[in-house]
């Protein structure tokens, strides 16, 4: 394997995407991470120098709304999911030390 | 301190734009307004909801980098700044990172040692977070997303301030420019207008730039300079003692004047920024820049310019005037109206002031309309009413922009001009202040005012006191 | 009559003629269900009072000739990643196991528009991650053909309950194969549309540049009548394209006389299964017949577009799904302090396979490896994007297999992930080219599980593949019937 993952970047990427693993689903990720990059390198076979990165395949541009307002009182609505609400708002554990 | 510092200051400042509705979602931008009353499936993170660009944003902000003297991006797209937050609802905010709306403009501010351009790095278009209240009884933070989605623009200068002198004068440069084009109303206490300070020391004389920090939370001019001041002593303190500064993001704290570090280690600070796939680009045609161009109001300097020419009123009145466009836009509607320029520059200077100082306010708070405040002229013109009376009816004017017309009629604070009554009031206070006629008589020409004011009080102040004088010395 | 065998425009036409009414239709489908799901798992969720009460509201807006189109009173199912006001919406995951929309999904209220009736949310892989089905936390669905086997994936659940009877049509959605592949697998028909031709508003986004809403269903002409229904210009969705050449049903004509196919030798080399090639190739030969004219060619870059698919579909969900976090709706873990509730919530909401995927796309995404690895991709993706306009300067459609191989057995697939991605080597670089593809039936395998023929064809081209299509399928029933 080309690519070696480290604990290090396992733990980072963990902080990044928000997910924490066992020991053992770290190991697995080790390996999957580490194979599908191997994987990707493929790609550093192709000369790209000169080619534009295509992030919108068709050249769509210049999508607007007008500024008017098409919404009422949301708040029933956005809160009928809500794991915990109080007084018309969502409940978190506290961000303030 | 053995050694001569210089602090160098750049800022990041985000100024909430005046468009009636988030910047993609049709959501009110509204103030106040319960917890997540303006609140849609999109500017909520709800899952399948996606982006539309408000147009009246992508104007705002390029009629800001025009007037800002940058160049404007013709081909502009959106990224996403990855981070987890509750005020975040997709947990990625929509910026712009890689081909931001303006690039390389610059600003004119006016220092002791002569005019100065602050360079403006970029300027980019992004979305509001929502708002997180701390509820002390539960120990739990509660979100309220009625701000999320509010369009943004995030004005970033050079790293060319010196001092907290500068930075003011460039944010109230900023200020003077964004109000003029009516594209937010730039209030840092309301937090339409945001300030993150980037700030290194290095040896004077020195090229190299030290290492910054950021802060945040500044909100008042006030603040601004005290943490200036603050964080500039800290970072000499650091390497005076043989330390070094940590490159890291601070949170000033204004009540106890001191700054701290709010980074922490569930906090990576690597965005991961990538072109929003939702969001196609956006081209901006030359016939899209010159609507833009051609809508530009006219700004301070050349307002100046115009006032001197057209108004015969003082070069101090004219600075006042022009510093708010609200105020120069009161101003040229009274004059519209047929006011007498002096006049209304008058009652601005002096009245106006008064009560803006005596209540906190800014001129942008002024209330009452142009046509009211030429009524008012007018009523003093005709001598309708009194100037007396005039300030009383200002008063309740700026309070409740009334119809001073019709405020005087229902008073019944109009003059009395008919002569018969005014000679009848007159030949009564002589007749009860012997006193006072015989010391005139005997040369006293102060015991006139005593009597003119007694006719006044007998009037209920609604006589002009020329007349009274006029006809007392008649009479006498 | 056989009710159930009968296509969505077949229904409708027999329920226009007043020989059975859209709640006989509806209560057949139901009862098929209840004696079918036990085996297939077809469904995550099932509505069935509310189907019952829908399909008595359209067979009324039927009688009173307000409906009147192919898909009137005809019960539809729809993946379960697509938003339903007031019906469960999973994505297959535990981090939506409560998660009830109040919105519904723009070709959704197409549908209903058209008055088709829908039945229930079908199952799928995790957040459309996969290629089996097998990856839904709500456990697999089985292939109809045979049990034992997978249906493919990710919209699995749909193209096995079309195959199953237990819908008349239904919706699925394409990020690298995820409607043609199952289709394939189980024998129905399947389309990805051009990028943007349907609205991807109410769809939970998997990779937002790759993703589309498409419909898998008994017959071509079902097919174009679904397309028809569901595309449409959304002013909610920037990515939408404004087309007015959506008027699919007109496609189907049997008539193929001097259209030029091209088949990509690169889909036919090493790794495919013979009995898919000869299937394939057999397909080929029956157009040609009809007056197609066939040429072999090199499309090029195919063994680029999965490593580029995979950078930049993982890097787009590890951003898409950053807001499951426990705060707004769906699963929350119980934990102390902001940080612990988020990495628990997700952690446990969240199934193996699209853990993976995330950390991969935030990996590629991060500090130091964002040029090297995502933008590298999307230079390979706008090389690919090249590769097929050359093609489609020379071709009107390009025709190849959706799959190199019939559907695996239960069990096999998720051991390897890479082998996995390996399936989807046929389908992949049509999304990320945006281009149409379609699946139609086109044999079995000595096992008896379906083969799969795909035509491919140039942004907004569907007509062409449709009248391809629909040629090959017609002169297939003939020699089936011969």
């Amino acid at each position: 394997m080309a690519n070696i993952i480290t604990d290090e970047t396992i733990e980072y990427v963990g902080i990044l995407a928000k997910l924490e693993l066992s020991d053992q689903e770290k190991e697995q990720a080790k390996i999957d991470m580490g194979r599908m990059l191997d994987y990707i390198d493929k790609l550093n076979e192709l000369d790209t120098s000169g080619v534009e990165p295509m992030s919108h395949v068709f050249p769509v541009q210049n999508v607007f709304r007008e500024d008017v307002v098409t919404n009422g009182d949301g708040s029933a609505d956005t809160l009928k999911n809500a794991p915990e609400e109080k007084d018309r708002m969502f409940v978190v554990p506290k961000t303030f030390e | 301190m053995s050694k001569e510092y210089e602090t160098v200051i750049g800022l990041e400042v985000h100024v909430e734009l005046a468009a009636k509705t988030k910047i993609f979602c049709g959501c009110s931008t509204a103030f106040g307004g319960s917890p997540n009353a303006h609140t849609c499936p999109v500017c909520t993170g709800m899952p399948g909801s996606l982006p539309v660009l408000n147009k009246k944003v992508l104007e705002y902000a390029v009629a800001v980098g025009l007037a800002a003297n940058c160049e404007i991006t013709r081909y502009c797209k959106f990224d996403r700044k990855n981070y987890f937050y509750p005020d975040n609802p997709q947990n990625y905010q929509i910026s712009q990172l890689y081909l931001p709306i303006c690039r390389n403009g610059w600003v004119e501010i006016d220092t002791p040692d002569g005019p100065k351009k602050v360079g403006i790095h970029e300027i980019h278009m992004e979305e509001d977070a929502g708002k997180l209240i701390h509820d002390e009884w539960e120990d739990c933070t509660l979100v309220d997303y009625n701000r999320s989605g509010v369009p943004l623009i995030e004005i970033v200068s050079e790293p060319d301030m010196r001092s907290a002198d500068e930075v003011i004068a460039y944010l109230e440069k900023l200020r003077l420019i964004i109000q003029y084009l009516g594209a937010s109303d730039c209030k840092l206490q309301e937090g339409s207008m945001r300030a993150d300070v980037n700030l290194s020391v290095r040896e004077k004389g020195s090229e190299q730039l030290g290492t910054r920090t950021e802060m945040k939370n500044l909100n008042s001019f006030r603040a601004i300079a005290r943490a200036i001041e603050g964080e500039k002593n800290r970072q000499i303190d650091l390497l005076e003692a043989g330390e070094s500064v940590v490159q890291e993001t601070r949170r000033w704290d204004d009540g106890k004047e001191t700054s701290y570090a709010m980074r922490s280690k569930e906090d990576a600070q690597d965005y991961r920024y990538f072109p929003d796939p939702d969001l196609p680009p956006v081209s901006i045609s030359e016939e899209f820049l010159e609507e833009i161009r051609a809508r530009q109001p006219e700004f301070r300097t050349e307002k100046r310019k115009r006032y001197k020419e057209e108004f015969d009123i003082p070069d101090y009145d004219i600075e006042i005037i022009t510093g708010s466009k609200h105020m120069a836009d009161l101003f040229e509607a009274t004059v519209a109206l047929g006011a007498q320029p002096k006049k209304v520059s008058n009652w601005l200077m002096v009245e106006t002031l008064r009560i803006l100082k005596e209540q906190e306010l800014d001129p942008e708070d002024i209330r009452f309309s142009p046509e009211n405040l030429a009524k008012l002229i007018a009523l003093t013109e005709s001598r309708a009413i009194n100037s007396t009376v005039a300030k009383e009816v200002f008063e309740v004017m700026f309070r409740e922009n009334v119809d001073p017309e019709r405020y005087v009629e229902e008073k019944g604070l109009k003059m009395v001009s008919d002569e018969g009554a005014l000679r009848k009031t007159v030949e009564e206070v002589i007749a009860a202040n012997p006193q006072s006629v015989q010391d005139y008589r005997n040369g006293k020409e102060k015991a006139i005012g005593f009597l003119v004011g007694q006719t006044m009080k007998a009037m209920k102040g609604k006589a002009d006191p020329g007349s009274v004088n006029k006809l007392l010395k008649e009479l006498l | 009559m056989e009710l159930l065998s009968l296509s969505a425009v077949e229904l409708s036409a027999a329920i226009r003629e007043k020989k059975i009414t859209a709640v006989e239709a509806m209560e057949a489908v139901l009862d098929r269900i209840e004696e079918c799901e036990p085996q297939y798992h077809c469904y995550v969720t099932v509505d069935r009072e509310g189907a019952l009460e829908r399909a008595g509201q359209v067979q009324k807006r039927i009688e009173a000739g307000e409906l009147t189109g192919p898909l009137a009173g005809v019960p539809v199912a729809v993946k379960d990643n697509m938003c339903t006001e007031g019906m469960l919406t999973t994505c297959a995951s535990r981090i939506l196991e409560n998660f009830i929309p109040f919105y519904t999904a723009e070709a959704v209220l197409n549908l209903e528009k058209a008055g088709a009736v829908l039945i229930g949310k079908t199952n799928m892989d995790e957040f459309a991650m996969g290629s089996t089905t097998e990856t839904s936390a709500y456990g697999v669905t089985k292939n109809p053909r045979n049990p034992e086997y997978v249906p493919g994936g990710s919209s699995g659940g749909s193209a096995a309950a079309v195959a199953a009877e237990e819908c008349f049509f239904a919706l699925g959605s394409d990020t690298g194969g995820s409607i043609r592949q199952p289709a394939s697998f189980c024998g129905v028909v399947g389309m990805k549309p051009t990028y943007g031709t349907v609205s991807r508003y109410g769809l939970v986004a998997y990779g937002s540049s790759l993703d589309q809403i498409g419909p898998l269903s008994k017959t071509v002409e079902d097919c174009a009548a679904v397309l028809e229904a569901i595309a449409s210009h959304d002013s909610k969705d920037s990515t939408s394209v404004e087309r007015s050449d959506t008027n699919f049903t007109e496609a189907l004509v049997r008539d193929v006389r001097g259209l030029r196919i091209g088949i990509p030798r690169d889909y036919f080399g090493e790794g495919l299964d013979p009995e898919v090639r000869s299937a394939v190739l057999e397909a080929a030969k029956v157009l040609e017949a009809q007056g197609a004219v066939l040429e072999e060619f090199d499309l090029s870059l195919v063994d680029y577009a999965i490593p580029a698919y995979y950078t930049i579909a993982a890097a787009e969900a590890s951003s898409n799904l950053e807001r499951f976090d426990g705060i707004k709706y769906g699963y929350r873990a119980d934990a102390q302090g902001l940080h612990q509730m988020y990495k628990k919530t997700r952690s446990q909401g969240f199934g193996p396979e699209v853990k993976r995927r995330i950390m991969l796309g935030s990996f590629v995404l991060s500090s130091g490896y964002y040029d090297a690895y995502y933008l590298k991709a999307l230079r390979v993706k706008g090389m690919i994007k090249k590769a097929f306009d050359d093609a489609f300067s020379k071709y009107d459609c390009i025709l190849g297999p959706a799959a190199p191989s019939t559907a695996p057995k239960l069990g096999e697939s998720l051991s390897d992930p890479i082998k996995m991605y390996l399936g989807d080597i046929y389908t992949i670089s049509v999304n990320l080219a945006g281009l149409p593809g379609l699946c139609v039936p086109c044999g079995t395998d000595h096992k008896g599980l379906p083969i799969g023929l795909q035509l491919i064809g140039d942004c907004f081209q569907e007509k062409k593949l449709i009248r391809i299509g629909y040629t090959y399928e017609q002169c297939r029933k003939d020699l089936q019937g011969a």
